[in-house]
C-alpha cells in the first residue's frame, strides 16, 4: 500500500494538450474515483499513473518514489481494464499466475497466489476454463483476480463496468467496494458514471477538459458543489438551474425571467442586481402554498419517489417526492424551493457564491 | 372451368411424381443443393474430372497423340528406380521447406515491423506487396537478368566492391542454382505471409499488451507469451498455403532453369511437365503429378490437426 500523489501534471498530444496541470494527493489506502465526462483526460491520467503513457510534464510519485521514469513493471501497480484484456490462450489460472510467472516466483509460491485469489472472488471452480467459456461479470472478476495476485502497491480500474449490464453493475460495484474494505489497497478507479463515483468512492475528483474542478467526499461534492459544473455532474435528476438576478433591496429574494420569485436566505455583499444561476436539486422543492407558480409537464413514478417535471419561470425543472401526490400534466402547483439548500453560482464563471 | 376439369385428372394420375418434383423444388435442404449447382458443376468440371483424369492416367500407358491401356503401377514401378525422379523429390522438398521456413521467419518479421507505428505507415506497406502484384514470369524475368552468367548485375556489383574476380554462375552450377531460385521464391512469396501475417496482427487488442507490460513482460516476453499464440492459426493457415504453393511452384522454375541444370533445379512439377507434356508420355507425367499428393496432403494434416489442438479458440461466449 502505497499513497499516491500527481502534481501539476500535464499531458500534450503532440502540440494539443489534454491535461492542464492536474494536482491530486491520494492518501495510503483510499478508494478515489476520478469522474467526468468522456474525454476530460481520466483515463489518460490513470493511463500515466500505470505508465502507458509518458508525463509531459509535473510528477507522479508513488510511495515516496517518482516514478516519471520507471517503467510500468516497475511500478508496483496492478490496472483492470474496460475490456478486461485477459489473454484468450490462457485459462483463468494460467491469466491469474502470468506476472507471477513473468517475476520468476517458484511454483508453490505462483499456485498459493491463485488459490488465495480465486477464493477472495469465487473463482475456484472457474480456474480451469478458458476466457471465452466466461460469463461478463466472471470475466471481470479474473481481470481483478489479476490484480490481486500481484499484491500491488496501487490498483487501477479504468471504467471496469461499463461493459456489464445494469444488474450486474450494481453488484460488481458492491463486490469491488467490499474488496477494498477488506484488502485496503489503494486504488484509482475511473468512470463517467456519476453513481459509480457516488457509491464507491472515499474521494471524488471531478474532471472536465483536463482540468479538476473539485475534489472531495461524495456528500461534499453533493451538498456544497464548487461550481454549475460539479453542481450538474453530480446527483440524478441533475440539479435545475435557473438564470436570473439577486435582489437584495429590501427582502433578500432571487428574481427570474417571467416575474417567479424565488427565495433567497443569504447572498454575497453588494450584489444586489448580480446576474446568477440559481440552482436547486429536484428533492429540495415542496408544495407550499407561497411557493412559485409552476405547470406540470410529465410525472414520472419509480415507487419509491415521484419524479415531476414542470416548467417554473419559462424552464423546466424537475422536483422530486418521496410522498405521493396526485398528480396530472397541466396541472398548476406551487413549488418552493428550501431556501437552506440552494446553490448560487456566477452566472458567468458558474462559480459557487 | 373446362380446363380446370381437365387439368384436374392429370394431376391425379401424376400425383407422385408431380408432388415428389414440388417437394423437391421448394425443401429447403434441396433448394440449397440447387443453389450449389452451378459452382459445383463448375468444380467437377475443372477440378475434379482433371484429377481424376490425372490418376487414372497414371496408371496407363498413354502418350500424346495415342491412346494408352491399363498398365497397373507400371510408371509408379518405373520411376521407383529412376534416380532424377527422386532427385525431384528432394529438389522439391528442399525448395519448399528452406523457401518456406525462410519466408515465414521473414514475412513475420516484416509483419511485426509494419504493425508499428511509424510514419508512412500505408506507403510501406503496399510498397511490400509489390512482389507479389508483379506477374511470377515477369518477375522470373528480371531474376533471370540479375542471375545472368554475363551481364548479372549482383557479379558486377561484387566484382566492382572487389569481393570477387569473377562472374558467379548463378543458374550454371547445382548449388547456385538452387540457392538461386529458392530465393526468387522467397521474394515472390514473403509479401503473402507478411500481409496476411499484418492482418493477423492487428486482430490482437492493445490492451493485451498493455496488460502484459503491466504484468512485467519484456518486448520479447509480449511476444513469445501474447503475440505468437494468438497468430497460431493465422501462422498455421498461412504456412498451409505458402507450403502447398511452393511445393506446386512451376513458373518460377521454368522460367529461370528449366529444372537445369543438369535436372540440379528439377522440381516435381517441372519434371512432370517435362515428362508429360515436352517428352509426351503423358502417364509418367500423371504418375509424377500423382506422387506430389500424398505429400500435398500430409503438409494439408499436420496443419489441420495442429489447428485443432488449441482448445482456447472452441467453446461458446456466453455474452
Amino acid at each position: 500500500m502505497s499513497s499516491v500523489q500527481i502534481r501539476d501534471v500535464r499531458k500534450s498530444f503532440g502540440g494539443f494538450e489534454v491535461l492542464h496541470g492536474v494536482t491530486i494527493p491520494i492518501e495510503d489506502g483510499a478508494f478515489v474515483v476520478l469522474v467526468g465526462p468522456s474525454g476530460c483526460g481520466k483515463s489518460t491520467l490513470l493511463r500515466m499513473l500505470a505508465g502507458l503513457e509518458n508525463i509531459t510534464s509535473g510528477t507522479i510519485s508513488i510511495g515516496d518514489r517518482v516514478v516519471n521514469n520507471v517503467q510500468p513493471k516497475e511500478r508496483d501497480i496492478a490496472m483492470v481494464f474496460q475490456n478486461y484484456a485477459l489473454y484468450p490462450h490462457m485459462t483463468v489460472a494460467d491469466n491469474m499466475a502470468f506476472s507471477l510467472k513473468l517475476r520468476g516466483a517458484r511454483p508453490a509460491e505462483i499456485a498459493s497466489g491463485v488459490k488465495r485469489a480465486a477464493e477472495i472472488l469465487d473463482l475456484t471452480p472457474l480456474l480451469d476454463r478458458y476466457p471465452r467459456q466466461l460469463s461478463g461479470g466472471q470475466r471481470q472478476r479474473v481481470a481483478m483476480g489479476r490484480a490481486i495476485v500481484r499484491d500491488p502497491q496501487v490498483f487501477l480500474f479504468d471504467e471496469p463496468l461499463s461493459n456489464l449490464d445494469a444488474k450486474l453493475r450494481v453488484a460488481m460495484r458492491t463486490e469491488i467496494k467490499e474488496l477494498h474494505q477488506r484488502l485496503k489497497t489503494t486504488t484509482v478507479y475511473v468512470t463517467h458514471d456519476q453513481i459509480e463515483a457516488m457509491t464507491m468512492a472515499d474521494k471524488i475528483v471531478v474532471m472536465h477538459d483536463g482540468i479538476v474542478e473539485q475534489i472531495g467526499s461524495p456528500l461534499e461534492l453533493y451538498d456544497r458543489p464548487d461550481n454549475q459544473f460539479v453542481a450538474s455532474f453530480i446527483g440524478s435528476p441533475a440539479m435545475n438551474f435557473l438564470k436570473g438576478k439577486v435582489k437584495a433591496n429590501g427582502s433578500l429574494s432571487f428574481e427570474g425571467a417571467d416575474g417567479l420569485k424565488l427565495p433567497l436566505k443569504s447572498a454575497p455583499a453588494n450584489s444586489d442586481g448580480l446576474p446568477v444561476v440559481y440552482g436547486v436539486r429536484p428533492e429540495h422543492f415542496t408544495i407550499a402554498d407561497d411557493g412559485a407558480e409552476a405547470e406540470i409537464v410529465v410525472v414520472e413514478p419509480t415507487g419509491s419517489e415521484t419524479q415531476v417535471f414542470a416548467r417554473l419561470g419559462g424552464e423546466q425543472v424537475v422536483a422530486v417526492f418521496r410522498e405521493r401526490h396526485q398528480f396530472n400534466p397541466g396541472d398548476k402547483v406551487r413549488l418552493k424551493p428550501d431556501p437552506s439548500l440552494i446553490h448560487l453560482f456566477e452566472e458567468t464563471t458558474g462559480k459557487r457564491l | 372451368m373446362s380446363t380446370l376439369q381437365t387439368s384436374v385428372p392429370v394431376q391425379a394420375s401424376g400425383a407422385d411424381t408431380l408432388s415428389l418434383w414440388a417437394r423437391l423444388r421448394v425443401n429447403r435442404n434441396w433448394i440449397a443443393l440447387w443453389f450449389m449447382l452451378p459452382a459445383a458443376a463448375f468444380l467437377i468440371l475443372f477440378l475434379a474430372y482433371p484429377l481424376g483424369l490425372g490418376i487414372w492416367m497414371s496408371f496407363t500407358d498413354e502418350r500424346i497423340g495415342r491412346p494408352g491401356i491399363f498398365v497397373g503401377l507400371d510408371n509408379y514401378q518405373w520411376l521407383w528406380d529412376d534416380s532424377i525422379f527422386w532427385l525431384s523429390v528432394f529438389n522439391t522438398l528442399l525448395y519448399t521447406i528452406v523457401a518456406s521456413a525462410i519466408k515465414f521467419a521473414v514475412g513475420l518479421y516484416l509483419a511485426l515491423l509494419l504493425n508499428r507505428n511509424m510514419p508512412f505507415k500505408a506507403f510501406f506497406r503496399s510498397i511490400v506487396l509489390l512482389p507479389f502484384i508483379v506477374p511470377t514470369v515477369l518477375s522470373a524475368i528480371a531474376f533471370w537478368w540479375i542471375y545472368d552468367a554475363q551481364f548479372s548485375i549482383i557479379s558486377w556489383s561484387l566484382i566492382k566492391l572487389g569481393l570477387i574476380e569473377h562472374n558467379i554462375n548463378f543458374l550454371g552450377d547445382a548449388n547456385w542454382a538452387r540457392g538461386s531460385v529458392i530465393f526468387a521464391n522467397i521474394w515472390r512469396g514473403v509479401p503473402f505471409v507478411a500481409i496476411t501475417l499484418l492482418a493477423g496482427l492487428q486482430t490482437v487488442s492493445p490492451s493485451l499488451y498493455e496488460a502484459a507490460t503491466l504484468d512485467g513482460a519484456t518486448s520479447w516476453q509480449r511476444f513469445r507469451h501474447i503475440t505468437y499464440p494468438l497468430l497460431t492459426p493465422i501462422i498455421a493457415v498461412v504456412m498451409t498455403f505458402s507450403v502447398l504453393f511452393t511445393f506446386t511452384d512451376f513458373q518460377l522454375i521454368w522460367a529461370l532453369t528449366r529444372g537445369g541444370p543438369v535436372n540440379a533445379t528439377h522440381l516435381m512439377a517441372t519434371l512432370s511437365y517435362q515428362r508429360g507434356i515436352i517428352s509426351g508420355r503423358l502417364g509418367e507425367g500423371a504418375a509424377i503429378a500423382t506422387a506430389m499428393i500424398p505429400f500435398l496432403l500430409a503438409a494439408i494434416a499436420i496443419s489441420w490437426f495442429g489447428m485443432q489442438r488449441r482448445k482456447w479458440q472452441q467453446g461458446s461466449s456466453n455474452d
